[in-house]
């Protein structure tokens, strides 16, 4: 097997911040590499090197032997080298057809003309979406982006690049956003990939894709290879190569508990629209798993919960008394509170100190006759950082500059600090590193031990495995099984979300 | 857990030079330019070193420094108002109507001025916040809409004492000496308007940073969404700047309306640019890149430095014009090219 790009002592610093040193490793045709580190250990910035964002690194790279600079994105994929990112709506243009999208890459060279109709534009696009066997018809082809699903998204992205021919393909968390069926769709193509002899970097944080898929693997943290391995993978070595001499094998060991009261219950409430409408109940004391694919209803469960999109259809009570909050001011009054989905967009306050994050919610309460007290925004962020070990300089640290899983500790502790009633958290551990999981699981634990309803969403089910006591799995709106976690096992809940209507 | 983020430790280096030369330019360069123009025609210009003159120079500087704060004060929420201008144009005309028309007191020129001022902020909120117009779009049609009211009001003729009334005799008001008052009185050696805008600053300051109301304004204009799911009604607050905004050009009004002595319908045509400019100046004033009170008074003193030199040393007014607008480039250079941190007014179209 040929190498087609290579590293060599890559290095990259951010003003003093070293944040890559002494990279070295090599792609080779046909195979799969796969990339893998906690957050903040390098990745992205490894990626924005190979596309052509980071022109100033230090150390050298090779494509086909010969020693290139990567100057901007089109030096990139000039050279082979195509990146399908993470965020996906960075990649599709909206308010142009899905096959305008398809070619877009031709349509900004001079040789298509200045004028465009779709109709000059299908014929193209038809063949773009044969690479991957789309099978999109005309009347898919002529819809605006937006109209596709997430996934379809990433098909058409992925699709794109393939039309140029890569030599090398890198794939940054490409199963972030995919249901089930979908993973398997793309592992397919990944496979059919590989055999025609694409260079392929795999980048994800699930271990799980990366036996499936992957040759060999290597390991980022802090900036530097810690490990390299060769199928068959030693994933204790691996794991312990990610986080350093920290061992998580806390998992699994968590001792069930029971809530006795019921602290939320919702009636006749109508998660998906034409699906049977639900009762649920969400008792005190306790951490309920609710899991299910994508677009199961998980979270028009939690955003319905928390007033950000008030349910439809039926009614709630939290603690015997009616609760229908129209608005996330409503249930922030009552105690109930609600870590979102998207961080970034939903949670996050670009420039902000984490004292000031975490006092947001409970500036009237912290300020009552409006004067906001000296120092009272940073005892509430000191309070924050100690409680959820935030690795952070002090509450004076912007959150910007925090990795995924110190933001996400930032986000669920200023809900903390605020005594919750309930605690709906959608997501929480997507795009968060393993440690900073098992830290917010625990400390999950300690608050439905001290008499919080605690609410978990998840698509992952080992996510809820280890840190639920209970597990609501949900199917295209309706709850599919209602249960302890003792009473289930991984397979049955599985096989409940993987039911077809 | 704890370790596991921590970049790995850092070699002590050094931060080259231009790295630091640049930080002070951020931080200081607003501040700098202002001290160095008003050397530099406290030097060169003699009528410049009179204290009447530097007293002048806040005077002239306190309509735009009022009219800025309400326009850093739509700013904050992440908006624009650009119907300043036209709100303290209409100012004039109320006024003068209320006494040369109307026949009143100064003080119920002040409060129809103020309630008008109020009641355009409210219009400004209500197309931005329940019909859902962007607030550059809202604000640039209200300005429309308020500048041709004012139009209406007095068919299109500047309000004066003794002026023919179209329905016949003549106007029997005039301005009263309480509120010429506004801009000609002084309180001790200070002139009122100066010490206006020196309140409204204070007070401005005092509401932004240190109110939870202020700290609310300022999250909603970081991210929306996310302070709607932190729990805080985002409309009352978007509604509230615009109508802060709104009176404070009606303030804005006032002074120019005292300054004038008439109802001239030309008042107020180019203060919304000044607003907006030193609003964006006081933006990189400390490196901040946000929009704040302090900021857009010292923006508002430096075009007052500027402008009154410039006038002494005998440039001719549309020249200086290009003046203005090469600071204000300056100023943006600090805010969006040189900083680090991203400058957190987005264009609303």
């Amino acid at each position: 097997m040929q190498t087609v790009v290579s590293l060599a002592d890559v290095s990259m610093a951010f003003g003093t911040n070293r944040v890559l040193s002494g990279v070295s490793m090599s792609v080779s045709e046909g195979s799969v590499q796969a990339l893998i580190g906690a957050n903040g250990a390098g990745k992205s910035t490894l990626i924005k090197i190979l596309s052509g964002v980071y022109p100033e690194h230090g150390g050298e790279i090779r494509v086909d032997g010969r020693p290139v600079r990567i100057d901007s994105p089109s030096v990139a994929r000039a050279l082979g080298i195509h990146t399908v990112h993470q965020r996906i709506g960075d990649g599709v243009i909206p308010g142009l057809s899905v096959a305008e999208n398809l070619v877009f890459d031709e349509l900004s060279q001079p040789a298509f003309g200045s004028y465009f109709s779709l109709r000059k534009v299908l014929p193209r696009a038809r063949e773009v979406a044969s690479r991957l066997d789309l099978g999109w018809s005309d009347a898919v082809l002529r819809r605006d982006v937006f109209e596709l699903g997430i996934a379809d998204q990433q098909l058409l992205l992925l699709a794109r690049a393939l039309d140029q021919q890569p030599r090398m393909l890198v794939l940054d968390e490409p199963t972030s956003a995919l249901s089930m069926a979908e993973v398997e769709r793309l592992f397919s193509v990944i496979n059919n990939l590989k055999a025609s002899g694409v260079a392929i970097l795999y980048v994800s944080h699930h271990l799980s894709e990366i036996d499936t898929l992957a040759d060999s693997l290597v390991v980022l943290r802090d900036g530097q290879i810690r490990l390299e391995q060769v199928r068959p993978f030693g994933w204790n070595e691996v794991v312990r190569a990610m986080l350093g001499e920290q061992v998580l094998d806390e998992e699994r060991s968590i001792t069930e508990r029971r809530g006795l009261e019921v602290r939320l219950r919702l009636f006749g409430v109508r998660l998906r629209p034409g699906r049977p409408p639900q009762d649920i109940v969400f008792r005190a004391g306790e951490v309920t798993g609710v899991i299910g694919l994508l677009g199961a209803g998980k979270s028009e469960l939690a955003r319905g919960i928390f007033g950000a999109s008030p349910f439809r259809e039926g009614h709630m009570e939290l603690d015997g008394v009616a609760f229908a909050p129209h608005s996330p001011g409503d249930a922030v009054r009552r105690g109930v509170y609600l870590v979102p989905e998207d961080r970034a967009a939903e949670a996050l306050l670009p420039g902000w100190s984490i004292g000031r994050s975490v006092s947001l919610p409970f500036l009237s309460s912290l300020a009552p006759r409006g004067l906001v007290p000296r120092g009272a925004e940073a005892r509430r962020g000191r309070w924050v950082i100690d409680e959820l070990d935030v690795v952070a300089t002090g509450e004076g640290h912007n959150v910007d500059e925090l990795s995924g899983g110190n933001q996400q500790r930032v986000v669920v502790g200023r809900w903390l600090a605020g005594k919750p009633r309930v605690l709906v958290l959608d997501e929480p551990f997507r795009g968060v590193d393993i440690g900073a999981r098992a830290g917010i699981s625990r400390k999950l634990r300690s608050l439905a031990e001290e008499g919080a309803a605690v609410v978990v969403t998840s698509s992952d089910v080992d996510e809820i495995l280890q840190g639920c006591d209970r597990v609501l799995v949900l199917g295209d709106g309706v709850v599919r099984s209602d249960t302890y976690l003792h009473e289930t096992d991984r397979d049955q809940i599985i096989e409940r979300m993987s039911e077809i209507a | 857990m704890d370790a596991l983020e921590v970049t790995a430790p850092v070699e002590a280096t050094t931060i080259p030079l231009w790295e630091r030369i640049r930080e002070l330019v951020v931080r200081y360069g607003v501040i700098a330019i202002t001290v160095a123009l008003l050397a530099f025609f406290l030097g060169s210009e003699e009528t410049f070193r009179r204290s009447t003159t530097l007293l002048s120079v806040l005077k002239y500087a306190s309509v735009i420094a009022i009219g800025g704060l309400g326009v850093t004060t739509a700013m904050v929420v992440g908006g624009l108002d650009l119907s300043i201008g036209g709100v303290a144009g209409m100012s004039v005309t109320i006024s003068a109507m209320t006494m040369v028309i109307y026949n009143q007191v100064g003080f119920v020129a002040v409060i129809a001025v103020l309630v008008a001022g109020a009641l355009v902020g409210l219009v400004n909120a209500f197309l931005i916040v329940k019909l859902r117009i962007p607030d550059l779009l809202a604000t640039l049609s209200v300005m429309f809409v308020v500048q041709g009211l004012k139009l209406v009001f007095v068919s299109g003729q500047s309000v004066s004492s003794g002026m023919p009334l179209p329905g016949g005799g003549t106007a029997p008001g005039r301005f009263t000496q309480d509120f010429l008052w506004i801009d000609n009185g002084f309180l001790g050696p200070i002139p009122v308007p100066v010490l206006i805008f020196l309140t409204i600053t204070l007070v401005m300051w005092v509401f932004l940073t240190r109110t939870r109301w202020g700290r609310i304004m300022y999250a909603i204009g970081a991210n929306p969404e996310a302070a709607r799911l932190a729990g805080i009604g985002v409309s009352r607050y978007r509604a509230a700047a615009y109508v802060i905004a709104g009176l404070l050009a009606s303030v804005a009004g006032l002074i120019l309306s005292s300054r004038i002595g008439q109802g001239d319908i030309s008042a107020g045509n180019s203060l919304l640019l000044d607003s907006v400019a030193v609003a964006l100046v006081g933006m990189s004033v400390m490196g901040l890149n946000l929009p704040n009170a302090w900021g857009t008074s010292l923006g508002a003193a430096m075009l007052g430095i500027l402008i009154t030199g410039l006038t002494i040393a005998g440039v001719p007014y549309y020249a200086q014009d290009v003046v203005k607008g090469l600071v204000l480039v300056v100023a943006l250079v600090f805010s969006f090219t040189l900083s680090r941190k991203k400058a957190r007014y987005v264009s609303a179209v």
